[in-house]
Protein backbone atom coordinates (compact mmCIF):
# COMPACT_ATOMS: atom_id res chain seq x y z
CA UNK A 1 0.00 0.00 0.00
CA UNK A 2 0.80 3.99 -0.55
CA UNK A 3 3.21 4.97 2.30
CA UNK A 4 0.45 7.78 2.80
CA UNK A 5 -2.42 5.34 2.60
CA UNK A 6 -0.19 3.40 5.68
CA UNK A 7 -0.04 6.65 7.95
CA UNK A 8 -3.76 6.99 6.86
CA UNK A 9 -4.91 3.36 7.89
CA UNK A 10 -2.80 3.74 11.48
CA UNK A 11 -5.15 6.59 12.36
CA UNK A 12 -8.26 5.14 11.78
CA UNK A 13 -10.05 3.45 15.17
CA UNK A 14 -10.61 -0.55 14.53
CA UNK A 15 -14.42 -1.56 13.75
CA UNK A 16 -15.61 2.64 13.09
CA UNK A 17 -17.79 4.00 9.68
CA UNK A 18 -15.05 5.01 7.22
CA UNK A 19 -15.96 7.52 3.78
CA UNK A 20 -13.17 7.05 1.18
CA UNK A 21 -13.73 9.80 -1.58
CA UNK A 22 -12.14 8.74 -4.58
CA UNK A 23 -11.49 5.51 -3.62
CA UNK A 24 -10.02 4.30 -6.81
CA UNK A 25 -9.58 0.38 -6.87
CA UNK A 26 -10.49 0.37 -3.51
CA UNK A 27 -7.03 -1.19 -2.13
CA UNK A 28 -7.33 1.75 1.32
CA UNK A 29 -10.87 0.48 2.09
CA UNK A 30 -10.35 -3.34 1.59
CA UNK A 31 -7.03 -3.12 4.31
CA UNK A 32 -9.34 -1.18 6.43
CA UNK A 33 -12.31 -3.69 6.33
CA UNK A 34 -9.98 -6.86 6.81
CA UNK A 35 -7.60 -5.43 8.73
CA UNK A 36 -9.43 -3.13 11.49
CA UNK A 37 -12.76 -4.36 10.87
CA UNK A 38 -14.17 -0.84 9.61
CA UNK A 39 -17.55 -0.60 7.60
CA UNK A 40 -16.01 0.55 4.77
CA UNK A 41 -17.70 2.47 1.92
CA UNK A 42 -16.81 4.46 -1.13
CA UNK A 43 -17.32 6.87 -3.82
CA UNK A 44 -15.25 6.76 -7.07
CA UNK A 45 -15.99 8.26 -10.25
CA UNK A 46 -14.78 6.00 -12.61
CA UNK A 47 -17.04 2.71 -13.78
CA UNK A 48 -14.20 0.12 -14.05
CA UNK A 49 -12.70 1.26 -10.62
CA UNK A 50 -15.78 1.14 -8.79
CA UNK A 51 -16.71 -2.40 -10.54
CA UNK A 52 -13.22 -3.52 -9.04
CA UNK A 53 -14.12 -2.15 -5.45
CA UNK A 54 -17.77 -4.26 -5.75
CA UNK A 55 -15.85 -6.71 -7.20
CA UNK A 56 -13.54 -7.18 -3.87
CA UNK A 57 -16.59 -7.06 -1.54
CA UNK A 58 -16.46 -3.20 -0.73
CA UNK A 59 -19.44 -1.14 -0.71
CA UNK A 60 -19.04 1.36 -3.38
CA UNK A 61 -21.12 4.12 -5.30
CA UNK A 62 -20.19 5.25 -8.81
CA UNK A 63 -20.41 9.26 -8.63
CA UNK A 64 -19.05 12.75 -8.23
CA UNK A 65 -18.15 12.80 -4.38
CA UNK A 66 -18.64 16.60 -4.15
CA UNK A 67 -22.20 16.21 -5.48
CA UNK A 68 -22.44 12.89 -3.96
CA UNK A 69 -20.87 13.12 -0.08
CA UNK A 70 -23.94 15.40 0.77
CA UNK A 71 -26.86 12.78 0.95
CA UNK A 72 -25.66 11.08 3.75
CA UNK A 73 -27.09 12.10 7.41
CA UNK A 74 -25.16 14.16 9.68
CA UNK A 75 -22.20 11.96 11.69
CA UNK A 76 -23.10 9.13 9.01
CA UNK A 77 -19.43 8.54 9.41
CA UNK A 78 -16.55 8.29 11.94
CA UNK A 79 -13.90 8.65 9.09
CA UNK A 80 -13.93 10.55 6.24
CA UNK A 81 -11.02 10.48 3.74
CA UNK A 82 -10.10 12.50 1.24
CA UNK A 83 -6.57 11.47 0.28
CA UNK A 84 -4.50 13.37 -2.87
CA UNK A 85 -7.59 15.18 -3.77
CA UNK A 86 -8.55 18.56 -2.64
CA UNK A 87 -6.34 20.21 -4.86
CA UNK A 88 -8.76 19.05 -7.03
CA UNK A 89 -11.80 20.27 -5.50
CA UNK A 90 -13.42 23.18 -7.26
CA UNK A 91 -15.01 24.14 -3.83
CA UNK A 92 -13.57 23.49 -1.03
CA UNK A 93 -14.48 25.12 1.85
CA UNK A 94 -17.97 23.99 1.13
CA UNK A 95 -16.99 20.28 0.64
CA UNK A 96 -15.11 20.20 3.84
CA UNK A 97 -18.10 21.86 5.39
CA UNK A 98 -20.11 19.51 4.02
CA UNK A 99 -17.77 16.69 5.16
CA UNK A 100 -17.32 17.66 8.88
CA UNK A 101 -21.06 17.51 9.14
CA UNK A 102 -21.30 13.85 7.89
CA UNK A 103 -18.35 12.59 9.39
CA UNK A 104 -17.10 12.86 12.62
CA UNK A 105 -13.68 13.22 11.53
CA UNK A 106 -11.67 13.97 7.75
CA UNK A 107 -8.65 13.02 7.02
CA UNK A 108 -6.98 15.37 4.68
CA UNK A 109 -4.03 14.49 2.51
CA UNK A 110 -2.72 16.96 -0.21
CA UNK A 111 0.96 17.49 -2.22
CA UNK A 112 2.55 19.91 -0.62
CA UNK A 113 3.59 22.81 -3.10
CA UNK A 114 5.92 24.39 -1.03
CA UNK A 115 8.43 21.75 -1.06
CA UNK A 116 11.72 22.73 -2.09
CA UNK A 117 12.30 21.23 -5.53
CA UNK A 118 9.00 22.73 -6.37
CA UNK A 119 10.20 26.21 -5.46
CA UNK A 120 13.68 26.19 -7.29
CA UNK A 121 12.06 24.79 -10.01
CA UNK A 122 9.90 28.12 -10.52
CA UNK A 123 12.97 30.19 -9.23
CA UNK A 124 15.91 29.03 -11.58
CA UNK A 125 13.97 27.76 -14.36
CA UNK A 126 11.17 30.20 -14.57
CA UNK A 127 8.15 27.75 -15.31
CA UNK A 128 5.16 26.48 -13.60
CA UNK A 129 6.50 23.65 -11.48
CA UNK A 130 6.22 20.24 -12.88
CA UNK A 131 7.32 17.02 -10.41
CA UNK A 132 6.79 13.48 -9.99
CA UNK A 133 3.88 14.39 -7.46
CA UNK A 134 2.13 16.72 -9.68
CA UNK A 135 3.65 16.00 -13.36
CA UNK A 136 1.02 17.70 -15.81
CA UNK A 137 1.39 21.36 -17.86
CA UNK A 138 -0.55 24.21 -16.51
CA UNK A 139 -2.94 23.55 -19.56
CA UNK A 140 -3.80 19.82 -18.86
CA UNK A 141 -3.87 19.64 -14.70
CA UNK A 142 -6.98 18.96 -12.89
CA UNK A 143 -4.76 20.49 -9.93
CA UNK A 144 -6.22 23.87 -9.76
CA UNK A 145 -5.75 24.63 -6.02
CA UNK A 146 -2.02 25.12 -5.25
CA UNK A 147 -2.07 24.48 -1.85
CA UNK A 148 1.45 24.30 0.91
CA UNK A 149 1.49 22.96 4.50
CA UNK A 150 0.99 26.17 5.74
CA UNK A 151 -1.72 27.35 3.77
CA UNK A 152 -3.87 24.15 5.07
CA UNK A 153 -2.92 25.55 8.68
CA UNK A 154 -4.10 29.30 8.25
CA UNK A 155 -6.98 28.14 6.69
CA UNK A 156 -8.03 25.73 9.21
CA UNK A 157 -7.46 28.58 11.85
CA UNK A 158 -9.21 31.11 9.68
CA UNK A 159 -12.24 28.62 9.40
CA UNK A 160 -11.93 27.34 12.96
CA UNK A 161 -11.45 23.62 12.10
CA UNK A 162 -9.81 21.75 14.64
CA UNK A 163 -6.27 20.22 13.27
CA UNK A 164 -6.47 16.79 15.49
CA UNK A 165 -3.14 15.33 14.17
CA UNK A 166 -0.91 16.39 11.10
CA UNK A 167 2.17 14.85 9.62
CA UNK A 168 4.45 15.98 7.05
CA UNK A 169 5.96 12.68 4.66
CA UNK A 170 8.41 12.87 2.03
CA UNK A 171 7.31 10.47 -0.40
CA UNK A 172 6.55 10.02 -4.21
CA UNK A 173 3.62 8.80 -5.82
CA UNK A 174 2.57 5.29 -5.91
CA UNK A 175 5.70 4.45 -3.47
CA UNK A 176 5.23 2.52 -0.51
CA UNK A 177 8.32 3.99 1.29
CA UNK A 178 8.65 7.20 2.59
CA UNK A 179 9.36 9.01 5.74
CA UNK A 180 8.16 11.24 8.28
CA UNK A 181 9.53 14.93 8.02
CA UNK A 182 9.66 16.53 11.13
CA UNK A 183 12.45 19.24 10.63
CA UNK A 184 10.85 22.29 8.47
CA UNK A 185 7.85 20.33 6.96
CA UNK A 186 6.79 22.88 4.79
CA UNK A 187 10.37 23.00 2.77
CA UNK A 188 11.16 19.48 2.87
CA UNK A 189 7.85 17.14 2.81
CA UNK A 190 5.77 16.16 -0.76
CA UNK A 191 2.50 15.84 1.18
CA UNK A 192 0.67 16.86 4.25
CA UNK A 193 -1.90 14.59 5.94
CA UNK A 194 -4.29 16.36 8.06
CA UNK A 195 -6.72 14.97 10.66
CA UNK A 196 -9.40 17.74 11.27
CA UNK A 197 -12.65 18.11 13.21
CA UNK A 198 -15.25 20.65 13.39
CA UNK A 199 -14.09 23.33 15.84
CA UNK A 200 -16.60 22.28 18.26
CA UNK A 201 -14.78 19.24 18.90
CA UNK A 202 -11.12 20.92 19.55
CA UNK A 203 -11.09 19.45 23.23
CA UNK A 204 -11.08 16.09 21.58
CA UNK A 205 -7.57 16.46 20.55
CA UNK B 1 -27.82 -24.67 -27.22
CA UNK B 2 -27.49 -28.05 -28.48
CA UNK B 3 -26.65 -31.16 -26.75
CA UNK B 4 -28.57 -32.60 -23.54
CA UNK B 5 -29.76 -29.83 -20.69
CA UNK B 6 -28.67 -30.99 -17.40
CA UNK B 7 -30.65 -28.63 -15.52
CA UNK B 8 -34.37 -29.96 -15.51
CA UNK B 9 -36.80 -27.76 -14.18
CA UNK B 10 -40.33 -27.78 -13.85
CA UNK B 11 -43.42 -25.26 -13.60
CA UNK B 12 -45.04 -25.87 -10.32
CA UNK B 13 -48.62 -24.01 -9.46
CA UNK B 14 -49.32 -22.44 -5.89
CA UNK B 15 -53.25 -21.92 -5.63
CA UNK B 16 -54.07 -19.80 -2.36
CA UNK B 17 -56.87 -17.27 -1.34
CA UNK B 18 -59.66 -19.61 -1.89
CA UNK B 19 -63.25 -17.63 -1.16
CA UNK B 20 -64.23 -16.31 1.30
CA UNK B 21 -60.67 -15.88 1.77
CA UNK B 22 -59.99 -14.23 -1.03
CA UNK B 23 -56.79 -11.73 -1.92
CA UNK B 24 -57.54 -7.92 -0.93
CA UNK B 25 -55.96 -6.35 -3.33
CA UNK B 26 -54.34 -2.56 -3.51
CA UNK B 27 -57.32 -0.98 -4.97
CA UNK B 28 -59.44 -2.69 -2.26
CA UNK B 29 -60.82 -5.27 -4.46
CA UNK B 30 -60.64 -9.32 -3.73
CA UNK B 31 -59.43 -12.06 -5.92
CA UNK B 32 -59.43 -15.56 -4.87
CA UNK B 33 -58.79 -17.89 -5.61
CA UNK B 34 -55.39 -17.23 -6.88
CA UNK B 35 -53.10 -19.14 -8.81
CA UNK B 36 -49.12 -18.76 -8.91
CA UNK B 37 -46.75 -20.51 -11.51
CA UNK B 38 -43.21 -20.76 -10.11
CA UNK B 39 -39.70 -22.36 -10.84
CA UNK B 40 -36.87 -23.58 -8.58
CA UNK B 41 -33.33 -24.07 -9.32
CA UNK B 42 -30.69 -25.60 -7.10
CA UNK B 43 -31.42 -26.86 -3.55
CA UNK B 44 -32.68 -24.82 -0.03
CA UNK B 45 -30.10 -25.09 2.32
CA UNK B 46 -30.96 -26.89 5.86
CA UNK B 47 -30.98 -23.57 7.94
CA UNK B 48 -33.26 -22.13 4.56
CA UNK B 49 -30.96 -19.33 4.19
CA UNK B 50 -29.62 -19.43 0.66
CA UNK B 51 -33.28 -18.25 -1.50
CA UNK B 52 -32.84 -15.92 -3.84
CA UNK B 53 -36.22 -14.62 -5.38
CA UNK B 54 -35.50 -13.62 -9.42
CA UNK B 55 -38.31 -11.34 -10.35
CA UNK B 56 -39.35 -11.02 -13.99
CA UNK B 57 -39.88 -8.05 -16.16
CA UNK B 58 -42.93 -6.75 -18.22
CA UNK B 59 -43.55 -9.83 -20.29
CA UNK B 60 -41.40 -12.44 -19.19
CA UNK B 61 -42.16 -15.64 -17.00
CA UNK B 62 -40.85 -18.06 -14.32
CA UNK B 63 -39.20 -20.20 -16.55
CA UNK B 64 -35.65 -18.04 -15.62
CA UNK B 65 -33.23 -20.84 -16.68
CA UNK B 66 -32.41 -25.12 -17.37
CA UNK B 67 -34.45 -27.02 -19.54
CA UNK B 68 -38.29 -28.45 -19.59
CA UNK B 69 -36.64 -31.22 -20.84
CA UNK B 70 -33.57 -32.97 -21.55
CA UNK B 71 -33.71 -32.38 -25.26
CA UNK B 72 -35.56 -29.03 -24.86
CA UNK B 73 -33.83 -26.38 -27.00
CA UNK B 74 -35.83 -22.99 -25.42
CA UNK B 75 -33.50 -21.17 -22.85
CA UNK B 76 -35.12 -19.81 -19.94
CA UNK B 77 -34.84 -15.41 -20.55
CA UNK B 78 -32.31 -15.13 -18.46
CA UNK B 79 -30.06 -18.28 -19.17
CA UNK B 80 -26.96 -16.10 -19.18
CA UNK B 81 -27.05 -15.21 -15.24
CA UNK B 82 -28.32 -18.24 -13.52
CA UNK B 83 -27.06 -21.18 -13.33
CA UNK B 84 -24.50 -23.76 -12.12
CA UNK B 85 -20.94 -21.87 -12.59
CA UNK B 86 -23.66 -18.25 -13.52
CA UNK B 87 -23.11 -15.21 -11.37
CA UNK B 88 -27.05 -16.28 -9.52
CA UNK B 89 -25.18 -20.06 -9.09
CA UNK B 90 -27.43 -22.47 -8.38
CA UNK B 91 -24.88 -24.58 -6.84
CA UNK B 92 -24.75 -22.26 -4.20
CA UNK B 93 -28.51 -20.66 -4.10
CA UNK B 94 -31.74 -22.14 -4.01
CA UNK B 95 -33.75 -19.77 -7.30
CA UNK B 96 -37.15 -18.85 -7.36
CA UNK B 97 -39.27 -17.13 -9.99
CA UNK B 98 -42.79 -16.61 -10.22
CA UNK B 99 -44.96 -15.20 -12.98
CA UNK B 100 -46.40 -12.33 -11.87
CA UNK B 101 -50.16 -11.77 -10.42
CA UNK B 102 -51.60 -10.48 -13.96
CA UNK B 103 -49.54 -12.02 -16.55
CA UNK B 104 -50.59 -15.27 -18.52
CA UNK B 105 -48.08 -17.75 -17.85
CA UNK B 106 -49.31 -19.90 -15.52
CA UNK B 107 -50.27 -17.43 -13.03
CA UNK B 108 -53.78 -15.96 -12.40
CA UNK B 109 -54.57 -13.24 -14.46
CA UNK B 110 -57.58 -11.76 -17.10
CA UNK B 111 -57.26 -14.98 -19.16
CA UNK B 112 -57.82 -17.28 -16.31
CA UNK B 113 -61.11 -18.62 -15.79
CA UNK B 114 -63.40 -16.57 -13.38
CA UNK B 115 -65.07 -18.82 -10.81
CA UNK B 116 -67.98 -16.35 -10.61
CA UNK B 117 -69.32 -16.72 -14.83
CA UNK B 118 -66.91 -19.65 -15.67
CA UNK B 119 -65.35 -17.68 -18.57
CA UNK B 120 -62.23 -15.75 -18.87
CA UNK B 121 -61.91 -13.21 -16.94
CA UNK B 122 -61.06 -10.47 -19.33
CA UNK B 123 -61.89 -6.77 -18.13
CA UNK B 124 -64.00 -8.36 -14.93
CA UNK B 125 -59.96 -8.73 -13.74
CA UNK B 126 -59.47 -6.17 -10.88
CA UNK B 127 -56.26 -3.87 -11.39
CA UNK B 128 -53.55 -5.10 -9.89
CA UNK B 129 -50.53 -3.14 -8.61
CA UNK B 130 -46.44 -4.26 -8.19
CA UNK B 131 -47.63 -4.28 -4.56
CA UNK B 132 -50.26 -6.63 -5.39
CA UNK B 133 -47.61 -8.84 -7.28
CA UNK B 134 -44.84 -8.79 -4.27
CA UNK B 135 -48.07 -9.74 -1.65
CA UNK B 136 -48.66 -12.53 -3.89
CA UNK B 137 -44.78 -13.71 -4.47
CA UNK B 138 -44.72 -13.29 -0.34
CA UNK B 139 -47.68 -15.95 -0.32
CA UNK B 140 -45.59 -18.23 -2.48
CA UNK B 141 -42.53 -17.89 -0.34
CA UNK B 142 -44.62 -18.09 2.80
CA UNK B 143 -45.55 -21.81 1.30
CA UNK B 144 -42.42 -22.57 0.66
CA UNK B 145 -41.21 -22.57 3.87
CA UNK B 146 -39.08 -18.93 3.97
CA UNK B 147 -38.96 -16.81 6.25
CA UNK B 148 -35.98 -14.71 4.71
CA UNK B 149 -34.60 -14.37 1.35
CA UNK B 150 -30.70 -13.92 1.01
CA UNK B 151 -31.43 -11.49 -2.07
CA UNK B 152 -34.84 -10.22 -4.23
CA UNK B 153 -32.72 -9.49 -7.81
CA UNK B 154 -35.06 -7.90 -11.06
CA UNK B 155 -34.66 -5.72 -13.81
CA UNK B 156 -36.89 -3.32 -15.35
CA UNK B 157 -40.40 -3.99 -14.08
CA UNK B 158 -38.62 -6.85 -11.97
CA UNK B 159 -36.51 -4.12 -10.41
CA UNK B 160 -40.07 -2.13 -9.47
CA UNK B 161 -41.20 -5.47 -7.56
CA UNK B 162 -37.45 -6.00 -5.78
CA UNK B 163 -37.87 -2.11 -4.14
CA UNK B 164 -41.66 -3.19 -3.53
CA UNK B 165 -40.10 -6.15 -1.63
CA UNK B 166 -37.97 -4.15 -0.09
CA UNK B 167 -40.46 -1.45 1.25
CA UNK B 168 -43.02 -4.00 2.37
CA UNK B 169 -41.36 -6.82 3.66
CA UNK B 170 -37.47 -5.23 4.88
CA UNK B 171 -36.80 -7.39 7.41
CA UNK B 172 -37.54 -10.37 4.77
CA UNK B 173 -34.85 -9.00 2.54
CA UNK B 174 -31.12 -9.42 2.89
CA UNK B 175 -29.98 -7.87 -0.05
CA UNK B 176 -30.96 -6.43 -3.16
CA UNK B 177 -30.42 -6.12 -6.78
CA UNK B 178 -32.60 -3.39 -8.37
CA UNK B 179 -31.52 -3.17 -12.23
CA UNK B 180 -32.38 -0.36 -14.96
CA UNK B 181 -34.97 0.44 -13.39
CA UNK B 182 -36.66 3.61 -11.50
CA UNK B 183 -38.50 3.98 -7.86
CA UNK B 184 -41.30 5.70 -9.80
CA UNK B 185 -42.73 5.33 -13.28
CA UNK B 186 -42.29 8.84 -15.15
CA UNK B 187 -44.73 10.58 -17.35
CA UNK B 188 -42.81 9.61 -20.92
CA UNK B 189 -42.90 5.97 -19.58
CA UNK B 190 -46.23 6.04 -18.86
CA UNK B 191 -46.88 7.75 -22.18
CA UNK B 192 -45.17 5.14 -24.08
CA UNK B 193 -47.37 2.35 -22.17
CA UNK B 194 -50.38 4.33 -22.89
CA UNK B 195 -50.12 4.48 -26.91
CA UNK B 196 -49.19 0.52 -26.48
CA UNK B 197 -52.25 0.26 -25.03
CA UNK B 198 -54.42 1.83 -26.78
CA UNK B 199 -53.18 0.26 -29.72
CA UNK B 200 -54.77 -2.92 -28.20
CA UNK B 201 -57.98 -1.50 -27.65
CA UNK B 202 -58.04 -0.17 -31.14
CA UNK B 203 -58.10 -3.38 -32.68
CA UNK B 204 -61.55 -4.61 -33.51
CA UNK B 205 -60.69 -7.76 -31.99
CA UNK B 206 -60.26 -6.86 -28.91
CA UNK B 207 -63.99 -6.24 -28.10
CA UNK B 208 -63.66 -4.48 -24.50
CA UNK B 209 -61.59 -7.51 -23.58
CA UNK B 210 -63.71 -10.12 -24.27
CA UNK B 211 -62.31 -11.65 -27.55
CA UNK B 212 -61.33 -15.17 -26.05
CA UNK B 213 -63.88 -17.14 -28.02
CA UNK B 214 -63.03 -16.01 -31.23
CA UNK B 215 -60.17 -13.68 -33.05
CA UNK B 216 -57.39 -12.31 -30.74
CA UNK B 217 -56.19 -8.64 -30.81
CA UNK B 218 -53.05 -9.46 -32.43
CA UNK B 219 -52.46 -6.55 -34.43
CA UNK B 220 -53.21 -4.37 -31.86
CA UNK B 221 -50.97 -6.27 -29.65
CA UNK B 222 -48.13 -6.89 -32.01
CA UNK B 223 -48.48 -2.55 -32.53
CA UNK B 224 -48.10 -2.41 -28.81
CA UNK B 225 -44.75 -4.62 -28.39
CA UNK B 226 -43.39 -3.05 -31.43
CA UNK B 227 -43.83 0.23 -29.44
CA UNK B 228 -42.26 -1.29 -26.49
CA UNK B 229 -38.99 -2.82 -28.68
CA UNK B 230 -38.50 1.11 -29.46
CA UNK B 231 -38.10 1.86 -25.79
CA UNK B 232 -35.75 -1.26 -24.76
CA UNK B 233 -33.13 0.14 -27.47
CA UNK B 234 -31.42 2.44 -28.09
CA UNK B 235 -30.62 5.03 -30.79
CA UNK B 236 -27.11 3.98 -31.43
CA UNK B 237 -28.06 0.36 -30.67
CA UNK B 238 -30.28 0.58 -33.78
CA UNK B 239 -28.14 2.34 -35.62
CA UNK B 240 -25.30 -0.23 -35.02
CA UNK B 241 -27.76 -3.07 -35.26
CA UNK B 242 -29.62 -1.79 -38.91
CA UNK B 243 -28.72 1.46 -39.25
CA UNK B 244 -30.80 2.65 -43.02
CA UNK B 245 -29.92 -1.16 -44.16
CA UNK B 246 -32.68 -2.62 -46.91
CA UNK B 247 -34.24 -5.97 -46.68
CA UNK B 248 -32.62 -7.49 -49.84
CA UNK B 249 -33.06 -4.73 -52.02
CA UNK B 250 -30.65 -2.47 -53.43
CA UNK B 251 -32.95 0.61 -53.59
CA UNK B 252 -36.25 1.80 -52.28
CA UNK B 253 -39.25 -0.46 -53.14
CA UNK B 254 -41.41 3.27 -53.23
CA UNK B 255 -44.57 0.80 -51.10
CA UNK B 256 -45.32 0.21 -47.98
CA UNK B 257 -43.32 -3.09 -47.26
CA UNK B 258 -41.14 -3.43 -44.66
CA UNK B 259 -38.38 -1.96 -46.24
CA UNK B 260 -35.84 -1.39 -43.92
CA UNK B 261 -34.35 -3.70 -41.72
CA UNK B 262 -35.65 -2.25 -38.64
CA UNK B 263 -39.62 -2.34 -39.85
CA UNK B 264 -38.63 -5.65 -40.44
CA UNK B 265 -37.15 -6.49 -37.07
CA UNK B 266 -40.08 -4.76 -35.68
CA UNK B 267 -43.10 -6.50 -37.51
CA UNK B 268 -41.31 -9.72 -36.63
CA UNK B 269 -40.97 -8.71 -32.40
CA UNK B 270 -44.41 -8.19 -32.74
CA UNK B 271 -45.81 -11.12 -34.69
CA UNK B 272 -43.43 -13.35 -32.26
CA UNK B 273 -45.39 -12.09 -29.38
CA UNK B 274 -48.93 -12.47 -29.74
CA UNK B 275 -48.20 -15.93 -30.16
CA UNK B 276 -47.20 -16.04 -26.50
CA UNK B 277 -48.81 -13.42 -24.47
CA UNK B 278 -52.41 -12.29 -23.83
CA UNK B 279 -53.28 -8.59 -25.14
CA UNK B 280 -55.53 -7.73 -21.70
CA UNK B 281 -51.93 -9.08 -19.65
CA UNK B 282 -50.01 -6.98 -21.40
CA UNK B 283 -52.96 -3.76 -20.58
CA UNK B 284 -53.01 -4.63 -17.14
CA UNK B 285 -49.06 -5.50 -16.66
CA UNK B 286 -48.31 -1.81 -17.95
CA UNK B 287 -50.86 -0.55 -15.67
CA UNK B 288 -49.61 -1.85 -12.68
CA UNK B 289 -45.66 -0.47 -13.70
CA UNK B 290 -47.62 3.01 -14.22
CA UNK B 291 -48.98 3.12 -11.01
CA UNK B 292 -45.64 2.30 -9.42
CA UNK B 293 -44.66 5.11 -7.10
CA UNK B 294 -42.23 4.27 -4.48
CA UNK B 295 -43.34 7.51 -2.23
CA UNK B 296 -47.03 5.90 -1.72
CA UNK B 297 -45.55 3.12 0.10
CA UNK B 298 -45.17 5.16 3.10
CA UNK B 299 -45.04 8.95 4.43
CA UNK B 300 -42.23 10.74 3.93
CA UNK B 301 -41.35 10.37 0.19
CA UNK B 302 -38.77 8.28 -1.37
CA UNK B 303 -36.70 7.80 1.02
CA UNK B 304 -39.77 7.56 3.62
CA UNK B 305 -40.39 3.87 2.08
CA UNK B 306 -37.01 2.29 3.41
CA UNK B 307 -37.14 3.70 6.59
CA UNK B 308 -36.22 0.95 9.19
CA UNK B 309 -34.85 -1.30 6.40
CA UNK B 310 -31.54 -3.02 6.83
CA UNK B 311 -31.27 -4.53 3.38
CA UNK B 312 -27.89 -4.08 1.73
CA UNK B 313 -28.46 -3.02 -1.92
CA UNK B 314 -26.66 -3.26 -5.65
CA UNK B 315 -28.09 -0.76 -7.62
CA UNK B 316 -27.26 -0.80 -11.65
CA UNK B 317 -28.09 1.64 -14.43
CA UNK B 318 -27.05 1.51 -17.85
CA UNK B 319 -25.54 4.91 -19.34
CA UNK B 320 -28.05 4.18 -22.73
CA UNK B 321 -30.87 3.63 -21.22
CA UNK B 322 -33.50 5.69 -21.39
CA UNK B 323 -36.72 3.98 -20.82
CA UNK B 324 -35.44 4.23 -16.83
CA UNK B 325 -32.52 6.67 -17.52
CA UNK B 326 -29.64 6.85 -15.11
CA UNK B 327 -30.77 9.60 -13.00
CA UNK B 328 -33.98 7.59 -11.78
CA UNK B 329 -31.55 5.23 -10.21
CA UNK B 330 -29.66 7.77 -8.90
CA UNK B 331 -32.49 9.07 -7.08
CA UNK B 332 -33.07 5.91 -5.65
CA UNK B 333 -29.88 6.05 -4.24
CA UNK B 334 -30.51 8.84 -2.74
CA UNK B 335 -32.97 7.52 -0.61
CA UNK B 336 -30.90 4.61 0.26
CA UNK B 337 -27.83 6.75 1.76
CA UNK B 338 -30.43 9.11 3.91
CA UNK B 339 -31.51 6.15 5.62
CA UNK B 340 -27.94 4.96 6.21
CA UNK B 341 -28.29 2.13 4.32
CA UNK B 342 -25.08 -0.17 2.87
CA UNK B 343 -25.61 0.59 -1.01
CA UNK B 344 -23.36 0.28 -4.00
CA UNK B 345 -24.51 1.48 -7.21
CA UNK B 346 -22.54 1.34 -10.67
CA UNK B 347 -23.69 3.02 -14.04
CA UNK B 348 -22.72 0.50 -17.04
CA UNK B 349 -21.45 2.17 -19.88
CA UNK B 350 -23.61 0.15 -22.75
CA UNK B 351 -24.93 1.30 -26.44
CA UNK B 352 -27.85 -1.20 -26.03
CA UNK B 353 -30.42 0.43 -23.95
CA UNK B 354 -32.62 -0.65 -21.85
CA UNK B 355 -32.74 -4.42 -22.78
CA UNK B 356 -28.78 -3.90 -21.99
CA UNK B 357 -29.23 -6.35 -18.58
CA UNK B 358 -30.47 -9.46 -20.55
CA UNK B 359 -27.46 -8.94 -22.70
CA UNK B 360 -24.50 -10.91 -22.03
CA UNK B 361 -22.03 -8.44 -19.93
CA UNK B 362 -19.01 -9.00 -18.39
CA UNK B 363 -19.15 -6.55 -15.81
CA UNK B 364 -22.79 -7.01 -15.11
CA UNK B 365 -21.96 -10.66 -14.68
CA UNK B 366 -18.72 -10.00 -12.03
CA UNK B 367 -20.77 -7.02 -10.22
CA UNK B 368 -23.42 -9.78 -9.46
CA UNK B 369 -21.57 -12.37 -8.65
CA UNK B 370 -19.25 -10.42 -6.36
CA UNK B 371 -21.79 -8.60 -4.42
CA UNK B 372 -23.70 -12.06 -3.81
CA UNK B 373 -21.05 -13.88 -2.69
CA UNK B 374 -20.23 -11.03 -0.36
CA UNK B 375 -24.01 -11.30 1.02
CA UNK B 376 -23.71 -15.32 1.37
CA UNK B 377 -20.41 -14.95 3.16
CA UNK B 378 -21.36 -12.39 5.58
CA UNK B 379 -24.47 -14.15 5.97
CA UNK B 380 -22.71 -17.46 7.05
CA UNK B 381 -20.86 -15.57 9.45
CA UNK B 382 -23.50 -14.21 10.75
CA UNK B 383 -23.93 -10.68 10.14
Amino acid sequence: MRFDLQIIASWIEPGSRVLDLGCGEGELLQYLKEQKGVKATGIEKHEAEVAACIGKGLSVLQGDFNLEVADYPPDSFDYIIISQTLQQVYEPVALINTLLAVGKKVIVSFPNFSYWRIRLQLLFAGYAPRSTELPYEWYDTPNIRVITLRDFRNFAREKEIAILKEVAINTHRQQQTGNIVRFLPNLRATYGIFLIGSGARHEEV
Amino acid sequence: MSGICANLVSKQFFTFAEPPHELVLESGGRLGPVTIAYETMGVLAPERDNAILVVHALTGDSHVAGCYTADDARPGWWEIMVGPGKAIDTERYFVICANVLGGCMGSTGPSSLNPATGLPYGLAFPLVTIGDMVTVQKALLDHLGISRLLAVVGGSVGGMQVLAWCARYPEMVRAAIPLATTPRHSAQAIAFNEVARQAIMADPHWCGGDYYEGAKPDLGLAVARMIGHITYLSNESMRRKFGRQLRSREALSFHFDAGFEVESYLRYQGNKFVERFDANSFLYLTKAADYFDLDDYAAGGLAGAFKGSCTSFLVVAFTSDWLYPTEQSRALVQALKRNGLDVSFCEIQSDWGHDAFLLPNERLHTLMAAFLDRIFRETKAGN
